[in-house]
């Protein structure tokens, strides 16, 4: 099954190279932040791109992938946490009412 | 060596065309809802039901995703609502430049909603903004009623 992280590495692999060949650069590490949300798997996503990369300006770029956890805010106490799925509730008052704030988009930080 | 701030929303190819089948869908002002759930749920089931049912009352137009096969779309077209198929040949999701390319596909001005069957998995299409209006999530309790609602 063809994975969406495919998707998200040749979308990477083209903004890498236009910006390396931009900066007449040879890319060798790419730093991503993404959010909870994005579905994206560290592992298939290095692996995807490590496939695609090979044989062009791209090959030897290593991928850093930072999460950024999902936020959101306790209707009850107002307070505003990290979402953890196995126990979705306020880390303050315990408060199962809240509301999920926007979730960090899948971002391309550096290069 | 020297590092470059980039700062770049990855998926923005997809997120620039799904804002471009919105603002069309907008202009025309036609609804556009995006059907998601695991395999066997019952999205097809309840979209056949749903075009039979309200056939009299609004025209509906079914984008139907699908890994390999048009089953589905069969049986939509058995409904007589045009239908357009979209093969992933194995990608695991829609995305918006294939709904571009089938709403061209569609009487679009003829209809009053448009339905996407997604591609069945609940993981990846919820990652894929299309340009539609909402989504509708098809949640299969047999398969467990222990999952997290999130």
């Amino acid at each position: 099954m063809l994975m969406h992280e495919m998707m998200v590495a040749q979308n990477l692999l083209v903004q890498i190279t236009d910006e390396a060949v931009k900066q007449n650069a040879k890319p060798v590490a790419a730093k991503i932040s993404c959010g909870k949300l994005n579905a994206v798997n560290d592992e298939v996503l290095c692996f995807a791109f490590e496939a695609i990369a090979k044989d062009t300006l791209c090959q030897d770029v290593k991928l850093e992938i930072e999460h950024k956890p999902l936020q959101a805010k306790c209707k009850d106490c107002n307070q505003i946490f990290n979402v953890e799925f196995s126990k979705p509730q306020c880390k303050k008052c315990e408060s199962g009412d809240f509301e999920l704030l926007p979730d960090a988009p899948l971002i391309l930080e550096e290069i | 060596m020297k590092k470059i701030k980039i700062e770049k929303k990855i998926l923005s190819e997809n997120q620039k065309c799904s804002i471009e089948n919105k603002s069309l869908l907008a202009e025309r002002n036609k609804l556009c809802l995006n059907m998601i759930s695991s395999p066997g749920s019952g999205k097809t089931t309840i979209l056949v039901r749903t075009i039979t049912e309200l056939k009299d009352r609004i025209k509906i137009g079914v984008i139907e995703g699908d890994i390999q096969t048009d089953i589905d779309a069969e049986r939509i077209r058995a409904t007589e609502a045009p239908v357009v198929q979209i093969n992933t040949e194995g990608a695991c999701h829609l995305s918006a430049v294939q709904i571009s390319r089938a709403l061209n596909k569609l009487p679009i001005d003829d209809l009053d909603l448009i339905l996407i069957e997604n591609v069945g998995n609940l993981v990846c299409p919820s990652a894929f903004e299309l340009g539609e209006a909402g989504k509708i999530v098809v949640l299969s309790v047999a398969e467990g009623d222990d999952k997290p609602a999130t």
